[in-house]
């Protein structure tokens, strides 16, 4: 009994200890939440198209392939830091990306488009950030992996990195397209 | 009419202390029963932009449009339950400022007490062993003859000295 008191503190320091190292793992971002949408159908919303060219996008555009939807802004930085990379993954990967610009001005988005490039298949315009609140949105950008039943299967806030991409995006992706 | 300037004066600054809020004119609702309600909800809303404001103090974009969105609902007829409810599918128990008691926050619910009853534990433990030397120590052993010999040895030689040692 006596022997277990003593060593007590050295249990706690070590407990404590192994917790603030789990927390030091990396790419770990304490302000991430877990999504309250996941593993549930995509909210219903229709927004209007942003490019004369192409289509808008509503929860019916979801199903029948796996799918990304983007929500990104002109005004957002690390929206601009994330950009290259959903290039590349619309030009490699083939996995159509779906854009919701949100709060932005329609002129300022396309803008954003033209300079930066067009990765999108279909883009929505949500200037009164609505529709972004039904997708659980708070802040961009953001990043949904739907599958092929209209089902939200992943989900990440803040720029995609090329490790994510690698790491998580890729093989959930080949695993839903199974 | 100075103490009448007086109390204007505290009733304006009372007041102004309550209005210290994010709530931007054009929010708010004309029937002043549903206003109530819909800052009664804000309060307990949690901005998700900022994290430790409800969306009632927070001036973010996000706040901003939640609010709208709850006084909406609201005169739509929703109840106040309803309308957390309608928060929650999409943002989680996160947006409560108070959690709910569910499964992944028996810990968080349970931690008070049971710290309190740890520390009272501690607390009794602590006393019974405190007591225990205390009785021991009530009872001092009898001094030897020859200790009680070298103490008058040393009180008299302080004696002799003038009470200076």
């Amino acid at each position: 009994m006596r022997k277990i008191l003593f060593l007590l503190p050295l249990l706690v320091a070590l407990g404590l200890f192994g917790f603030f190292y789990a927390g030091l793992e990396d790419g770990r971002d304490p302000t991430a939440l877990p999504s309250a949408l996941l593993d549930k159908p995509v909210p219903q919303f229709d927004l209007p198209a942003l490019l004369p060219d192409r289509p808008g996008l509503a929860s019916a555009d979801l199903k029948g392939s796996v799918q990304l939807v983007n929500v990104f802004a002109s005004w957002c930085v690390p929206c601009r830091a994330e950009h290259p990379l959903l290039m590349r993954l619309a030009r490699e990967n083939g996995v159509p990306i779906n854009g919701i610009a949100y709060k932005d001005k329609p002129e300022d988005s396309r803008a954003f488009l033209a300079s930066l490039g067009d990765p999108y298949n279909r883009v929505g315009m949500d200037e009164p950030g609505r529709a972004a609140i039904e997708w659980g949105v708070y802040g961009v950008p953001e990043t949904f992996l739907v599958d092929r039943d209209g089902v939200i299967r992943w989900k990440y806030s803040g720029p995609l990195t090329p490790e994510l991409v690698a790491n998580k995006l890729l093989p959930l992706i080949e695993g839903l397209q199974q | 009419m100075s103490r009448l300037a007086a109390i204007l004066l505290a009733a304006t600054l009372a007041l102004s202390a309550q209005m210290a809020h994010a709530v931007q004119p054009d929010e708010i609702l004309p029937d002043p029963a549903l206003e109530a309600r819909a800052r009664e909800i804000s309060r307990d809303l949690r901005c998700l932009v900022c994290q430790n404001q409800s969306i009632d103090d927070s001036n973010a974009d996000l706040a901003r449009d939640m609010r709208i969105l709850v006084r909406e609902r609201l005169v739509a007829g929703d109840s106040d339950r309803q309308i957390r409810e309608f928060l929650v599918a999409r943002y989680g128990d996160f947006v409560l400022l108070n959690p709910p008691m569910n499964p992944g926050t028996y810990a968080l619910w349970a931690t008070p007490p049971l710290t309190l009853i740890l520390g009272a534990v501690i607390l009794l433990f602590w006393f019974r062993s405190r007591r225990r030397t205390a009785d021991v120590g009530s009872q001092p052993a009898a001094l030897s003859p020859d200790d009680e010999a070298r103490i008058q040895a040393l009180l008299a030689r302080d004696k002799d000295e003038g009470g200076r040692p």
